[in-house]
């Protein structure tokens, strides 16, 4: 287990690198973003004192170096719009972000499973398919034409919920938070909702073979001839077992939320991290995309790595194996 | 947890299976697939009497046929022209759907903020968008397929090194990857066509090394190699042609992907420029409009673009089903 472990982490820190050397890179291609901090009438000398003050007048090699020693130091340089370290700009909306996706996965828990359980306990009812045909259109329905559609619905013709922006925040712990507050979970509801029906839809699928395959298990059929009720079977015995694969692919799915959260925060005006990377490629803030790539590829790369070692634990034949790294 | 947890899943995810798939394991199987073939009859002649013998995907598969031939014919017969500025008049903005313009045409659909017929952009955006999933798929499936191919004849660390660079890929999410992809080329047709190779290649890779390991070990990839045949020959002649009934599946349903990324791109600003708009564009258009109640612009794209995809999920799913070599083979 201890030579797994290491070379798992080995491996994770060879694709960090390999990512900061690919997103520098082709960040760096982005736009000259000279011309647009600078006001179009500056002259020759003030635009090379922005240059020399942003550090871009340097050779790629050595702004290359500088990048990675200061990404060491958890620098990865200040913003060109904010004037403020781009880390500290992330990690500002990054409790807007992470609550959102959670709420969402709380949605497309409290959605797929119920849903998914009834579905499979009976497959050939006209509700077990309809419930399974709908979840097709959860799969294709885009993400960002449901939420605009939602807005129509609930806040221009109804006027229910608010279109956009976040809601009051209290502070727990230091952390601004909406969920704890009515007005931000007003906010948050529309685009919680436009996040998870992706995922609720897959959780639908999953739940439904789930409970079809436990139910035709052996403890399912003794359980039921020592005449326990339905409720208990399904309660206990169904939900507890087919819960395992939806949570694995619920965990791994949280990193693709966070990259979906991109374009729901884009729609409803959401103020997280993904606002931002849309805002800063438009505003051509390079560190800031910098910082976002690295930040994500970090997250991802923690979100493998703890899933992998999981499975290692659980199952000692991926130890031995070495097909999957 | 340990003691409880199915075999099935931790050995997908212990040989690089997408954990994430959406599982398929119904016990009750469709009499029409596992139908003995008649005599003289032709394998794709039963596979294509398969397919129809289901409602939905015949449904599907017929408007997904009607949808292209509109899209494709909308330059014969579009009340208008949306990218011609001359037959566009301002004073026709904003027109709610079933008003007649000035020109004397019907706008079923309404008119957007230049005074365009919706119907006509809808359709000549529809055109875009098939363009942009098809072309995209079909690249990044040959590009895909050769790598995959390639890998599992090789073998060694040639295999290994390509499938971690296709696992690398795959554990960031498409949007993600063409987001950024698209911020450095800038906008237009071509650079999302681009992008959408780049995020799509390494599922073919994937899917094709797979069928080609399975194949690989067969008694005929055996034979050709005791006749001595050259390599390309073995790889292309033998060994391709039966690992692509998974590659169509996945194909198929990729198309269904591209276009949605594509529209969400162009939603989000990166994607195809303002002059060639396909229907996530106008769809983006119209949200400006969308607060103060003129639903139609962002509307009707949407609905267009989800019978389009949903169409090729049906077709997709049934195809998965009639190739499913555990089912007929």
């Amino acid at each position: 287990m201890l030579v797994y472990l290491i070379r798992r982490i080995g491996q994770s820190v060879l694709v960090v690198a390999v990512m900061a050397t690919l997103v520098f890179l082709a960040v760096y291609a982005v736009g000259d973003p000279v011309a647009i901090l600078a006001s179009p009438d500056a002259d020759d000398q003030e635009l090379r004192a922005i240059t020399a003050r942003l550090g871009l007048d340097r050779p790629l090699y050595e702004q290359f170096g500088i990048f990675i020693w200061n990404a060491l130091q958890g620098d990865l340089g200040r913003s060109f719009v904010y004037a403020q370290p781009a880390v500290d700009v992330i990690l500002q909306r990054f409790p807007a972000t992470m609550e959102l996706a959670l709420v969402a996965l709380i949605f497309s828990i409290l959605l797929g499973v119920p849903l998914g359980v009834i579905a499979g306990l009976k497959p050939e009812s006209i509700l077990g398919r309809t419930i399974m045909t709908t979840s097709i259109f959860g799969f294709s329905l885009p993400n960002f034409w449901l939420g605009l559609m939602l807005i129509l619905f609930f806040a221009v013709q109804l006027r229910w919920l608010p279109a956009s922006g976040r809601g009051e925040t209290v502070d727990v712990f230091g952390v601004p938070l909406s969920m704890f507050t009515w007005d931000g979970l007003r906010h948050l509801f529309l685009p919680a909702l436009t996040l998870s029906l992706y995922k609720a839809s897959l959780v639908i699928r999953i739940a439904q073979a789930g409970t079809r395959e436990v139910m035709l298990q052996d403890y399912v059929r003794f359980a039921r001839a020592k005449g326990l009720s339905r409720n208990r079977i399904v309660f206990v015995h169904v939900l507890k077992n087919m819960m395992i694969p939806v949570v694995t692919v619920l965990g791994l799915e949280l990193g693709s939320m966070i990259a979906f959260a991109v374009v729901t925060e884009t729609v409803f005006a959401y103020p997280g991290m993904g606002k931002l990377l849309i805002d800063s490629i438009g505003r051509l803030d390079r560190p800031v995309i910098v910082a976002y790539l690295m930040l994500t590829v970090v997250i991802f790369v923690i979100i493998n790595l703890v899933v992998d070692l999981l499975y290692a634990a659980i199952d000692p034949r991926v130890r031995l194996t070495d097909s999957k790294g | 947890m340990a003691e409880t947890t199915t075999p099935e899943t931790t050995a997908n995810r212990a040989t690089g299976n997408d954990a994430g798939r959406v599982p398929h394991g119904d016990p009750r199987v469709d009499p029409a697939l596992t139908r003995p073939p008649e005599q003289g009859e032709s394998l794709m002649r039963r596979h294509i009497a398969t397919f129809f013998e289901s409602k939905t995907a015949t449904v599907g598969f017929v408007v997904l046929v009607i949808l292209i031939v509109a899209a494709f014919t909308a330059p014969l017969w579009a009340p208008q022209d949306p990218y011609d500025l001359a037959t566009l008049s301002i004073m026709n903005n904003m027109m709610r759907p079933g008003e007649t313009l000035d020109t004397g045409v019907l706008a079923i659909l309404g008119t957007d903020d230049q005074g365009r017929d919706m119907f006509s952009a809808v359709l000549y955006g529809m055109r875009i968008s098939l363009t942009v999933g098809a072309v995209s798929v079909l690249i990044a499936s040959i590009i895909g397929a050769s790598v995959g191919v390639f890998a599992a004849y090789m073998g060694g660390r040639i295999e290994s090194f390509l499938m971690r660079v296709v696992d690398l890929q795959l554990s960031f999410p498409a949007i993600l990857v063409a987001l950024i992809l698209l911020a450095v080329f800038g906008r237009g047709v071509d650079k999302v066509i681009i992008a959408l190779i780049i995020v799509q290649w390494a599922y073919y890779a994937r899917t094709v090394r797979g069928s080609a390991l399975v194949e690989k070990r067969r008694e005929y990839i055996e034979a050709a190699r005791c006749l001595s045949l050259p390599a390309r020959r073995l790889i292309f002649k033998h060994l391709l042609p039966n690992c692509l009934p998974p590659l169509i599946v996945v194909a198929t349903v990729q198309i269904a992907n591209a276009i949605a990324l594509e529209a969400t791109l162009s939603f989000l600003g990166v994607g195809v420029p303002v002059t060639e708009p396909s229907l996530g564009m106008l769809i983006a258009n119209g949200y400006r409009y969308l607060l103060s109640g003129n639903y139609w612009i962002s509307t009707f794209p949407g609905v267009a673009l989800v019978i389009l995809i949903v169409a090729i999920n049906l077709v997709g799913d049934r195809l998965r089903d009639v190739l499913n070599p555990r089912l007929s083979r």
